[in-house]
């Protein structure tokens, strides 16, 4: 037995091909006979197309040609709904929505071909706010602009209010937030109607692409496969999305006979793609003379952009996050995702949480300072305490200790030193410094019954020569799904790392373990594949071919024996919903997650006054995960996560102009280089989880939603300036400080 | 026919080999290696000389491969990640990036790691700023750096451990 593989830093399973540039991406694929495809976008926000003319001087009979037309099946792209076609066809709902599509062997002549294309578009009034969405402006989604809305309820805050020492009330907003994973989308597809379709290509979700071809094409299951290669970076970005790239690959692999090849350019990636959701939220907390929360009344709006997508669930997340880790009476959140005439907005790594934790988190300091308490002491006042409540009436049923994380995030950071440091020092200096902080859970796995729903699957099959093969549509974007599977299903079968092989996701070859999302992977899927090596430890002492202690030797000679009597040796184990775990969709109240993640980060920032520039000069992030599995993949996780929360506060700015995104480049959309980070230290507690692989907790999400906060306090703490908005650029800080002296 | 829409013949070395190939003057060196001499290790993650991921040497020099025309390829000495590992002997750099954590989804690595090796030839002692600098031309959106920067110590490290192998 090779014990202790769970906990110990075993190198990246892929690392070695990924190390050498051996790795094959999408775009490093190349078929026989291959095409290449592009889009035609719209260029309104809202229309009614009117006519599609190809101008002259192009061989058009070379080009193939797809429109809305030529879909075999339904126009639509399957997700929750079916309102996003798959190419746009009489009306469009925001820029760069896709009309046309083109194939050419020749890159060039298809680039010619591209801008010979006139899709000439009436417009119609379009809609490019939350405000102007809720005001109904205009109706451009269904009876209201309503994607979906949520009303979760507990005690009742409306009696609270009259008497109250202290009601708070504050606005806040965050913007949209570009996922830029650095590898672009990209897909390449065969299809013919003998041998149905095939793509291969840059995803998350296997299965998601797979249901929206079902549709696309009304072939059976069987005759759609879905392969993921290398995948550089996700982030939620390639969540949904595929499944549009895939379609569009996919019609005119079918129409011409050939392969045809997909990826976007930067410039295309960033403007047509989803992005987070922008929000607006509102809060209004009554507290007691002491500090003590009695309500907490919430009102959070995300914009969805012109289809639903994955809107209701994002938001879904994001209001049961919006009351935090904290013990309070009466809440009541209101909650809804409205339509605009952009790009739809999707999937991002925290999903709606980092949008209504940081208002929560940046408004808790504002209440701190009315009351009069240190911001740190209004939390632990009202830090929830195993056996409380949540806002959705989820009693915490694990140890969780928020003051035990702050007072250690403290001690490492110094936080209470340099507190009373900056202070004294700020008034000299036109360098301000600030130190502030944000306390948060994250729950992990789908929300309220989704894991019911999804009922994943994962598999194991081992070979006559002991060899272990793990089946799984999770797949591997750089989180380390390959090497968590391999540590998990080694540890269990007492074999090394090297007897492990991870299949790759091909929907031919492997059981849906549902999405790559959610921070579930580990946690949820990894049970399955702790649970099916089990089955298999068992199948082979259970026959008596193996007894406990076994070494790898036996276990091949075992693995031989088994096969060679019954054939086959293999095990699918299907995820089971824990019996005590309830959810109630109606009244949107109940075991909202299985379990959660709970931290505390504080950052460390100097402002220069005279320029407005922020600088994060140290970042400290304390959090309990359950058991770390691979301390370096886990640490990776989070300073990277916490990389990206930086991007959000700071640097991330989309600028809009009547729905399109106009600063598409990563010259002038900035996300943060090797000279914007400070350290980033993180710390993790690790109380097992009962129900997690070797005790394992999903961690992915975790660190955007605590950094953004953190750095707003921290700035606030610096210059006195009242942050209600994330990007602080420059230019919104300064505006922020002017105003401040005025 | 006007000289850009003519091809030229173009000769180099690429990883200690010679390469002959014809391509447009203007064609990008990073699609001539990648389309012509099937070296698809290196990575295209912007095309605007933003983002680094398509890195090589020319000459001793890290430049983006997006932003050279092949032209500028002409008798020129050319390294790619594939030129890095002594054949199955990974360079220090590549083992401390798989030791440490310094890769993640794998696409920014080539070039970050043709960026380390380039700063530890220029520099085999470089500080945590001279670090940060050096890699400052190559965009990573997993890492947040930190195991990078780890990664390049490491590399130092153990390189200085090791007299006589080539940084």
């Amino acid at each position: 037995m090779e014990p202790h593989i769970i906990g110990t830093s075993v190198p990246r399973k892929e690392g070695r091909e990924k190390v050498i540039g051996g790795a094959r991406y999408v775009d490093d694929l190349s078929f026989p006979g291959m095409l290449h495809g592009v889009t035609i976008r719209s260029s309104m926000a809202r229309g009614r197309i009117r006519s599609v003319q190809f101008e002259a001087g192009i061989p058009w009979t070379e080009i193939t040609v797809v429109t809305a037309k030529d879909i075999p099946s339904k126009n639509c792209v399957a997700l929750l709904i079916e309102d996003q076609p798959a190419l746009a066809d009489e009306m469009v709902n925001h820029p760069e929505e896709p009309i046309v599509l083109l194939a050419h062997a020749d890159k060039y002549l298809l680039e010619e071909a591209r801008r010979a294309v006139r899709v000439e578009i009436e417009p119609l009034p379009a809609v490019f706010t939350i405000a102007d969405s809720l005001a109904r402006m205009h109706v451009i989604w269904g009876e209201d602009n309503i994607f979906k809305s949520f009303h979760v309820e507990k005690g009742n805050v409306d009696e609270v209010w009259s008497r109250a020492d202290f009601v708070v009330e504050g606005e806040y907003e965050t913007g949209a937030q570009e996922q830029l994973y650095i590898e672009p989308q990209g897909m390449i597809a065969q299809a013919n109607p003998t041998e149905g379709v095939t793509v291969w290509g840059s995803l998350q979700c296997p299965y998601y692409v797979h249901k929206a071809l079902v549709r696309l094409f009304g072939l059976p299951k069987d005759r759609i496969r879905v392969v993921q290669t290398e995948t550089g970076g996700g982030f939620g970005g390639k969540e949904e999305y595929p499944s549009m790239l895939a379609a569009h690959a996919a019609l005119l692999a079918w129409k011409s006979g050939k392969p045809v090849k997909m990826i976007y350019d930067r410039a295309e990636d960033m403007t047509a793609t989803t992005k987070r959701h922008p929000s607006h939220t509102q809060h209004r907390t009554a507290a007691t003379r002491d500090g003590t929360f009695l309500a907490m009344d919430i009102d959070f709006t995300i914009d969805g952009g012109a289809y639903e997508t994955l809107s209701p669930v994002v938001l879904s997340r994001g209001t049961i996050h919006a009351a935090g880790p904290y013990n309070c009476p009466n809440v009541r959140v209101r909650s809804r995702a409205v339509a605009t005439n952009a790009p739809p907005h999707g999937a991002f790594r925290g999903f709606g949480a980092p949008q209504s934790v940081f208002a929560l988190e940046r408004h808790l300091d504002r209440v701190a300072d009315v009351v009069g308490l240190a911001p740190e002491e209004l939390r632990r006042r009202n830090f929830i305490h195993e056996g409380q409540t949540l806002a959705v009436h989820q009693v915490i049923r694990e140890k969780v200790d928020m003051v035990h994380l702050m007072d250690r995030a403290f001690d490492l950071s110094g936080y209470h030193a340099k507190r009373k440091r900056f202070q004294e020092a700020n008034p000299r200096s036109a360098t301000k410094r600030g130190i502030g902080f944000a306390a948060f859970l994250h729950g992990a796995g789908f929300t309220g019954s989704g894991e019911e729903y999804l009922a994943s699957e994962a598999a194991l099959e081992v070979t006559r020569e002991g060899r272990v093969r793990v089946f799984a549509s999770s797949t591997e974007m750089g989180q380390g799904t390959n090497t968590v599977f391999t540590q998990i299903a080694a540890e269990t079968l007492g074999l090394g790392c090297d007897q492990i092989e991870i299949v790759q996701p091909d929907t031919a070859l492997v059981p849906n373990s549902g999405p790559t999302v959610a921070s579930r992977t580990t946690m949820i899927v990894g049970k399955l594949v702790e649970s099916a090596s089990r089955a298999v430890q068992h199948s082979l002492f259970e026959r008596g071919f193996l007894k406990p202690g076994y070494g790898a030797n036996e276990f091949a000679v075992a693995c031989r024996q088994y096969i060679d009597k019954f054939g086959k040796l293999q095990s699918l184990i299907k995820y089971e919903h824990p019996r005590d775990l309830h959810w109630d969709d109606q009244r949107y109240q109940g075991d909202a997650y299985g379990t959660y993640a709970w931290a505390v980060y504080v950052a460390e920032v100097s402002v220069d006054t005279r320029t407005a520039e922020v600088r994060v000069e140290d970042f400290v992030a304390v959090q309990e995960v359950g058991k770390v599995i691979n301390p370096i993949l886990a640490a990776g996780q989070i300073e990277g996560g916490v990389a990206q929360g930086i991007g959000f506060a700071l640097y991330e700015n989309v600028v809009w102009q009547e729905g399109r995104m106009v600063n598409g480049q990563m010259t002038n959309y900035i996300m943060p280089t090797s000279m914007d980070v400070p350290p980033i230290r993180v710390f993790f507690e690790e109380l097992p989880y009962a129900r997690g692989p070797a005790g394992a907790k999903g961690i992915g999400e975790l660190p955007l939603d605590g950094t953004a906060p953190a750095i707003a306090n921290a700035i606030a703490h610096a210059t006195g300036a009242d942050i209600t908005r994330i990007p602080i650029t420059p230019e919104v800080l300064l505006e922020i400080l002017e105003s401040a002296h005025v | 026919m006007s000289d850009a829409a003519r091809k030229i013949r173009v000769q180099c070395e690429v990883n200690g080999r010679a390469l002959r190939f014809e391509t447009y003057p203007m064609a990008r060196l990073l699609d001539v290696l990648r389309e012509q001499a099937g070296l698809t290790g290196t990575k295209e993650g912007c095309g605007e000389g933003e983002c680094g991921a398509c890195s090589v040497e020319i000459d001793g020099a890290l430049v983006n491969s997006c932003l050279v025309p092949a032209l500028q390829a002409d008798g020129a000495r050319i390294r790619t990640i594939e030129g890095i590992a002594g054949g199955e002997h990974l360079h220090a750099v590549q083992q401390a990036f798989l030791a440490r954590g310094g890769a993640q989804c794998g696409i920014c690595t080539p070039g970050m790691i043709l960026a380390a090796v380039n700063l530890l030839a220029r520099n085999p002692q470089p500080s945590e700023s001279d670090i940060r600098e050096g890699l400052a031309g190559n965009l990573c959106r997993c890492t947040g750096y930190t195991k990078i920067f780890e990664s390049v110590v490491e590399a130092c490290r153990s390189i200085q451990q090791q007299p006589g192998r080539r940084a």
